[in-house]
């Protein structure tokens, strides 16, 4: 075996022993080689100019964001893990934090009956017949919640169903630190 | 239960390939034809169940499926359906699915085609193709499952990348893996000849027109790429030298090397051991692409998610293939007797240059990808390698390149005549001279890069033009016989000179975008005029439109030239709410000698604009140039001698005075 018909295997040798040790610490190592935040974080919520369901009061747009931390909350009466996740946003409400709602492509009457068999927890709902607010703020399952802080900037996105680990490890002190 | 489908066809093309990559191998170690027969077989059965799997995950994106992850992350109803097609391709698990079927459409091409390898070489080469086709589908099946379910079902998926919603993106990467993969070819021939101990100029024969088809397509691809970050990122550039360009760009260098030296290994029987090690080399460029884009190892904005397991995957991959092949072209390579020898002075000689260069320049470019890769493994901090440094290395290294082209092409074979080549050379000197002396004169000194690109163009241009005049024996022969020398030269020298004409045409391009590019950063207020080059560009103002899945500020922008009204310009600011990104979609005036260039910036107060306009002189060029390199290789392979069906006709043209000259 002469030596330079190795040379090819050993230069490759070196180089892939130093992507083992990269990619280690890239991997395991917990080297963060580029944070990339998520869009929307740290923005200004998108705009919004809702009407109330229909006979009920109130409607959702910009103005009524900002002055407090609020948690807006995307949801329809058809979709089974709003069902599932909507006790939580109850209790929320009942301890005094700010709930809005937005219902996506509902009927009225489907919309009104889902909130008296489960409880209203939002202070306020903007209808989004045609789903057109929902494309806006970047939702693609439902549900999905929002903390807007008293900048009317987004700080939180959750997609899916809150669960109780959720709210305890990063929303409730998410709420308190905003509150402050 | 569609999708589940897709898993088990992938699941099923996996053991087929572990049949195609154990049993032709064995038969061709006992010489027992019915085992090496089995390769063709499971080449064809892989195609097949892969194809399936793609097709399912195709309509599983057609059809909004959004139960598949895959589809619930990268797709949306909103999407016009190219786009929903294309999305297939538009993500990590999709992608490879793609790869893996172009693998095994390479791989059936040999079990379909080529009826007339020796047997035993043919059962390597599948066995070799089984082998990357099994880590491979092992790495879909284990590490990213396309079809992978979620629940619970979104109602809406999240979209694909808008910068990806683009045709020329769209066919970006089926271009891309076409090459890419395609050098799996000549890696798997490159194997089955060590595993074989021998490489002969049917070898080289064998292994030309796939190293040529997916030479053509990576050229494509590297070209389409270019021309989207041109016209989509909006900066006005064409390449940026962004690591996962040059992870495009470095297997074609050296497949370019590989595509000359293979050239004689065929004709001269010489450089075998390094035409074997370049095509090695070649795929693993190509892997080394994957496995930086893939792996998270590097930002860039073309990498796929971040996933250091799959690094992992991959490197393994990378280290059984490469490792193997590297291990066993040291013990086998110097078994592999050298044939003819030739003269420093010659067509060989002229090819040994062309890989030298090359190769050096590959090299130069690989250092510059990874030298911040290793710096920051080894702690030495962020760096990033840009332009200044390819720009110092890279282009000095073409200078000479672009140089030989033409009178390597006019060499002949084993002892060449430099003196005589340079003495019919003389119209393309001093045209070459005229047009660097030319563009001092109108530029002054400062243009000195830019005189030497346009010489080189012309030099390029015109010496091909030369040569192949004096091969119709345009202006001592009369027009009957020019025609008829026209049609009896062989194709591989029509399709030389036109790569070669083409790669004149690119640099010229190159060169006029580098050097005159007018940029212009305005801040324009509706009515308010600026000059552009030549041109008056008059801002009318913006306002907002809507597309199916965007909402847009569209500027209009009107371009006169004096009097006429040349072009109405509409840039756009588009925003995609589902993914929660802006683009940019640049608005381009051509005129096919320079574009007209417009960007849409950022509303500023009283109704201004902040407007980026560029004036991009010879640019298109670029792009033509690269579309007629790579026709010059379809036209190249098109040529007999390149038919993998003549084999033997083609054995004894090769002697042939006239197609020795080709």
């Amino acid at each position: 075996m002469r030596l330079r018909y190795v040379v090819p295997a050993l230069v490759f040798a070196v180089l892939a022993a130093v992507f083992a040790l990269y990619l280690h610490q890239v991997g395991s190592g917990g080297k963060n080689i580029a944070e990339v935040p998520s869009v929307f974080i740290e923005r200004a919520a998108p705009p919004l100019a809702l009407p109330p369901i229909e006979g009920m009061t109130g409607g959702l747009a910009s103005a009524d964001l900002g002055g407090r931390a609020v948690l807006v909350n995307v949801f329809a009466s058809w979709c089974p893990p709003c069902r599932a996740e909507h006790p939580l946003l109850m209790r929320l409400a009942r301890e005094g934090v700010l709930v809005y709602g937005i219902n996506v492509k509902d009927k009225p009457a489907d919309a009104k009956a889902f909130l008296a068999e489960l409880g209203n927890p939002f202070a306020r709902i903007g209808a989004d017949r045609q789903g057109r607010a929902a494309i806006d703020w970047g939702v693609y399952g439902y549900p999905e919640t929002f903390v807007v802080d008293r900048d009317s900037r987004i700080r939180y996105r959750h997609v899916g169903a809150i669960t109780e680990r959720d709210l305890e490890t990063v929303i409730r002190p998410l709420l308190a630190r905003l509150a402050r | 239960m569609i999708p589940e489908l897709g898993v088990f066809a992938l699941a099923v093309a996996f053991v087929v390939t572990l049949v195609q990559s154990t049993v032709p191998l064995l038969g061709a170690a006992r010489g027992d034809a019915r085992l090496m027969a089995v390769g063709s077989a499971a080449a064809t059965a892989q195609l097949l169940f892969i194809a399936v799997a793609f097709a399912i995950l195709t309509l599983a994106y057609v059809r909004s499926d959004f139960s598949v992850a895959n589809v619930a992350e990268n797709s949306h109803t909103l999407k016009p359906l190219l786009y929903r097609i294309t999305g297939v391709w538009g993500n990590h698990e999709g992608s490879m699915v793609l790869w893996v079927l172009i693998l095994a459409a390479f791989g059936w091409t040999v079990a379909a085609l080529g009826h007339n390898l020796p047997p035993s070489l043919k059962a390597r080469v599948l066995a070799v193709q089984g082998i990357i086709g099994a880590l491979f589908l092992a790495f879909i099946l284990f590490t990213s499952n396309p079809f992978e379910r979620i629940v619970p079902v979104p109602v809406e998926g999240r979209g694909l990348n808008p910068l990806l919603q683009d045709p020329g993106l769209a066919f970006h990467p089926p271009f891309l893996y076409l090459g890419y993969v395609g050098f799996s070819m000549a890696f798997a021939f490159a194997v089955a000849a060590l595993i074989e101990g021998r490489v002969d100029p049917a070898w080289a024969r064998w292994v030309r027109p796939w190293t040529l088809a997916a030479w053509c397509a990576l050229t494509v691809g590297i070209a389409l790429g270019s021309w989207w970050a041109y016209y989509e990122l909006g900066w006005g550039g064409f390449w940026f030298w962004d690591p996962v360009e040059n992870a495009s760009f470095l297997p074609w260098l050296v497949g370019t090397a590989l595509l000359h030296s293979a050239i004689v290994v065929e004709k001269r029987d010489a450089l075998k051991t390094w035409t074997v090690l370049l095509a090695i080399i070649t795929f693993g460029l190509s892997l080394l692409g994957t496995f930086l884009v893939r792996s998270g190892v590097l930002t860039s904005v073309h990498s796929f998610a971040v996933d250091p397991a799959r690094g992992v995957f991959i490197l393994g991959i990378l280290i059984l293939l490469l490792g193997g092949a590297f291990a066993l072209y040291a013990a086998r390579a110097p078994a592999l007797k050298g044939g003819g020898l030739f003269a420093p002075v010659s067509r060989e000689g002229a090819l040994v240059l062309n890989n030298l260069l090359l190769c050096t320049a590959a090299a130069v470019v690989l250092v510059g990808t990874l030298y911040p890769l290793v710096l920051d493994a080894f702690g030495g901090g962020k760096v990033s390698v840009g332009p200044p440094f390819f720009n110092l290395t890279f282009v000095p290294i073409m200078v000479p390149t672009l140089l030989a082209v033409v009178v390597g092409a006019m060499l002949s074979w084993k002892r060449g005549d430099l003196a005589g080549v340079m003495g019919r050379l003389w119209l393309a000197a001093g045209a070459a001279g005229l047009v660097a002396v030319a563009t001092l004169g109108l530029g002054g000194l400062r243009h000195a890069l830019a005189a030497l690109g346009f010489a080189l163009a012309v030099w390029l241009v015109v010496g091909i033009a030369v040569d192949l005049a004096a091969r119709l024996g345009l202006g001592t022969v009369g027009a009957r016989d020019c025609l008829r020398r026209a049609a009896k030269l062989p194709r591989s020298a029509w399709g030389m000179a036109v790569a070669h004409a083409g790669l004149g045409v690119v640099v010229a391009g190159i060169t006029a975008s580098a050097h005159w590019q007018v940029e212009e950063l305005r801040l324009l207020r509706p009515g308010e005029t600026v000059a552009l080059a030549s041109y008056a560009v008059t801002f009318d103002g913006a306002r907002q439109v809507r597309g199916p899945n965007y909402s847009a500020w569209e500027g209009r922008l009107v371009v006169r030239d004096g009097d006429r009204l040349v072009a109405t310009l509409l840039p756009q600011k588009r925003f995609y709410p589902a993914e929660g990104q802006t683009t940019t979609e640049a608005a381009i005036h051509t005129t096919w000698l320079a574009d007209i260039y417009v960007v849409l910036g950022k509303a500023e107060e009283g109704g201004a604009w902040s407007v980026r306009l560029y004036h991009n002189p010879l640019v298109p060029w670029i792009w033509v140039g690269a579309v007629v390199m790579a026709l010059g290789g379809m036209l190249s392979l098109s040529d007999r001698r390149h038919r993998v069906g003549a084999p033997r006709r083609a054995a004894r043209a090769g002697s042939e005075p006239s197609a020795a000259k080709a």
